[in-house]
């Protein structure tokens, strides 16, 4: 029900609240467990896959790059192994752009923020940042302590500070530096950065990138995850009841005591739960947050609180996986006395699943079948039509042949559409006068202007459709395009 | 935050701002410190822009902006590079002859596109963006050329022009038979029905063709040659292909020889520099017309 509120009793907004709130820095505390195990092993993988698969080669043949993943901007075409793709095949990233998101929804329908808590370069580079400054300033304890102390800077914390920082630089310099060898020879490049003979440009960009490299895992952290980053909203929109997310089972954890205390109600026969209130779930959040609240926006689900309480519960004695992968519907069950049921396999992993095997699949066969001889035409447009003298009908078209091949091709081309053609590509006076042979170097474009004409009385038809056929003489290859023979 | 201690959410458990609507209360959720500092930073930056660029208005100018930044400056700059760089393949089409262009892909494409531009900027209020021609300006794609359509008499045309004033420009024109009283208005009836007929056009009813052929031979053949097939030293059409730069209708034609024609081809030498009149001549002989 609507309530009609006196304008006279609306209270003045408070002019003494701060335009903003400081953000409280986050300790996280250092654990060991399953999911620490799985974060490291991660870690190593994706930074060891982003700092040297520029140097990783691959053979294309003698005058072709030899690197196995380029992009090479001056010459407009992409490398990835045995694929080269030319700027006019975009699409297929595209693709690999729609397998990428579907692949984030089925992920976040099977485990919540996977993407988020693992894989996710702000989460890979923040968890290598901490692990540095652990090793240089010690625990969460410790780094309160020293970012407490109001005692004057001893040069022992100067030299932690300035150590952990340079330390700091020297990944983000390194981050900046892998960045722009995936668009230059690798190892040639190395040696001009090192040389300082390397173009403008590429020093630019690795300062760009070693700076938000250090900023964004080096002081924004979580903040980037929880105010920049569209994903936990689009996450929170997008899961269901039944996808696993790092869960407080507040089934078995409330209601929360000290052991000494719950053993004894436990033998008075009352319920309690197995939580202890040790904070530990809280200590070691990269995000600073009580998972124990619930499902939150900041949780990147990361796993580690599941490892901390993990090892209290062994400690006490008690089941573990007090905070695990889980949702509602189980923790209603067993607090019905019923068995937990997991639906991995439903509606929406089905589709999900589905689109990607779809749409990958169309982009493998179009891959693998993909002609490396294509041809464009272009009609001209002003004049569509040229009348000549003896009254015959001349349409000129703009022919774009592409060669994706390593080798050069002979080239034929034929027409077919209007009765009698003959044919004429300027700057090409070929032995076969009406079927004009044209040589294309390897991996280019030819263009070339070509001219049809063709008499009047035998094509009274004010547009004829047109069929250029075009094929590689020595290996048969073909391709084809088509357009209209118009009349003036 | 301020302590709103009388105005916490029952629910989230977080201060509010006091404002209330139909009984909703707005909860207090400052902005992110890094969020208001890099806001801050931005309107520093924007000032720092007004300094250093261009930006007020005045009466009739604007602040110039301690760095001298000019956008006309710019493009200049600019202009000028792609001139340094364009230099040497210019210079290669200077010095290549005009067929030497045809045979090689490179000359050949930087030619067309040179040419093509050119062509927009000087050629083609007359005859037209695609060179399609109009009535009085010729069609340079077809194979119909008045002063011939081999790569030097192109460019022999675009160089010194037709009836164009130029020491070395074509002459020769069409006469004006009527208005000179050459030709009685009955015997330019008759011709221009002969002219018609040389191509397979349809005449007149009771058209005397023996007496346009005297006519034809008498007057028209000077020029036009017996057949009439023209004649390209002079500028004289072909009357018997089916192209027509006047119009081939006898109201056209009898226009034509009652009053005379001569379209004008300025010259192009001086105004253009030579690699570019090169470049513009393999333009239009690639057209499809040429010779």
């Amino acid at each position: 029900m609507n309530k009609a509120v006196n304008p006279n009793e609306l209270k003045p907004a408070d002019d003494s609240a701060p335009l903003y709130a400081a953000r409280r820095k986050v300790y996280p505390q250092s654990v060991s467990g399953t999911f620490r195990r799985i974060k490291w092993t991660l870690m190593a993988i994706c930074l060891g896959v982003y700092y040297f698969l520029p140097f990783v080669r691959w053979n294309r043949g003698l005058g072709a790059p030899s690197q196995a993943v380029l992009i090479d901007l001056p010459n407009s075409r992409f490398y990835f192994f045995f694929i080269e793709l030319w700027p006019q095949e975009v699409y297929y990233f595209t693709g690999l752009l729609i397998v990428a998101a579907v692949a984030l929804f089925l992920m976040n329908s099977v485990g919540g923020r996977i993407w988020c808590g693992y894989l996710c370069p702000q989460t890979v580079w923040t968890d290598l940042f901490y692990a540095v400054e652990r090793l240089v300033e010690g625990d969460r304890r410790e780094r309160m302590k020293k970012d407490k102390s109001s005692d004057p800077l001893k040069l022992e914390r100067i030299s932690e500070i300035v150590l952990k920082h340079s330390i700091w630089l020297m990944i983000a310099w390194w981050t900046g530096g892998a960045w722009v060898l995936y668009f230059n020879d690798a190892p040639t490049l190395v040696k001009e950065l090192v040389t300082f003979q390397a173009p403008m440009i590429a020093y630019i960009w690795i300062g760009i990138l070693t700076a938000t490299t250090y900023l964004l895992a080096g002081f924004m952290r979580e903040q980037v995850c929880t105010y920049m980053c569209p994903w936990p909203r689009i996450q929170a929109a997008l899961t269901d009841e039944w996808a696993l997310n790092v869960t407080y089972r507040y089934d078995r954890g409330e209601k929360r005591t000290s052991v000494k205390k719950a053993a004894e109600l436990r033998a008075l026969g009352q319920q309690v739960g197995d939580c202890v209130d040790c904070y530990q779930c809280v200590a070691v959040c990269p995000t600073g947050i009580d998972i124990r609240n619930g499902p939150q926006l900041e949780c990147i689900q990361c796993g580690l609180c599941i490892d901390a309480c993990d090892n209290v519960m062994a400690k006490i004695g008690r089941p573990k996986r007090l905070i695990g992968y889980d949702n509602d519907i189980n923790i209603h069950r067993r607090q019905e006395g019923k068995a937990p049921i997991y639906r991995i396999v439903r509606a929406r992993t089905i589709v999900y699943s589905a689109i990607i095997a779809a749409v990958g699949g169309i982009m493998i066969y179009t891959l693998a079948t993909r002609s490396l001889l294509d041809v464009n035409v272009l009609h001209d447009r002003n004049p569509v039509a040229v009348r000549l003298s003896d009254g015959s009908i001349r349409n000129a078209y703009t022919v774009r042949l592409l060669n994706k091949s390593g080798y050069d091709r002979a080239i034929a081309i034929d027409v077919e559409g209007p009765v009698n053609p003959r044919m004429h590509v300027i700057g090409v006076d070929s032995v076969t006068p009406d079927r004009p042979i044209i040589v294309i170097p390897r991996d280019s474009t030819s263009e070339l202007r070509l001219l049809v004409t063709a008499p009047a009385d035998n094509n009274p038809e004010k547009s004829i459709p047109v069929r250029f056929h075009v094929m590689d003489i020595g290996l048969g290859v073909a391709a084809s395009a088509t357009d209209n023979f118009v009349a003036p | 935050m301020t302590d709103h201690s009388s105005d916490i959410d029952s629910v989230s458990g977080k201060s509010t701002t006091g404002h209330e609507w139909d009984g909703i209360k707005e909860l207090n959720t400052p902005l992110p410190r890094w969020w208001v500092i890099t806001f801050y930073l931005t309107i520093v930056w924007a000032i720092g822009y007004w300094i250093v660029y261009p930006a007020w208005p005045l009466i009739s100018s604007n602040t110039a902006g301690v760095f001298g930044y000019s956008s006309r400056a710019d493009v200049a700059v600019e202009l000028a590079n792609l001139e340094k760089i364009r230099g040497d393949k210019m210079v290669a089409l200077g010095a290549a002859s005009l067929a030497d262009i045809e045979k090689d892909p490179a000359l050949l494409a930087l030619a067309r596109a040179k040419g093509k531009t050119v062509f927009g900027d000087n050629c083609a209020p007359c005859h037209g963006s695609g060179a399609a021609g109009a009535k009085g300006y010729p069609n340079l794609n077809d194979d119909d050329w008045l002063w011939g359509g081999s790569l030097d008499q192109i460019m022999q045309t675009i160089q010194f022009g037709a009836r164009s004033g130029h020491a070395k420009t074509h002459e020769g024109q069409m006469l004006a038979f009527g208005k000179d009283g050459v030709l009685k208005p009955d015997e330019i009836v008759t011709v221009a029905n002969y002219v018609r007929s040389l191509s397979g056009l349809s005449t007149r009813s009771g058209y005397d063709a023996a007496k346009g052929e005297k006519i034809f031979a008498e007057n028209c053949a000077a020029c036009h040659g017996d057949a009439g097939k023209g004649n390209q030293e002079l500028g004289a059409p072909n009357l018997t292909d089916k192209i027509w730069l006047y119009g081939s209708d006898e109201a056209s034609l009898i226009e034509t020889i009652s009053q005379g024609r001569a379209g004008v081809m300025p010259a192009w030498e001086g105004r253009l520099d030579p690699a570019t009149i090169k470049a513009m001549a393999v333009y239009v002989h690639s057209l499809g017309g040429g010779k």
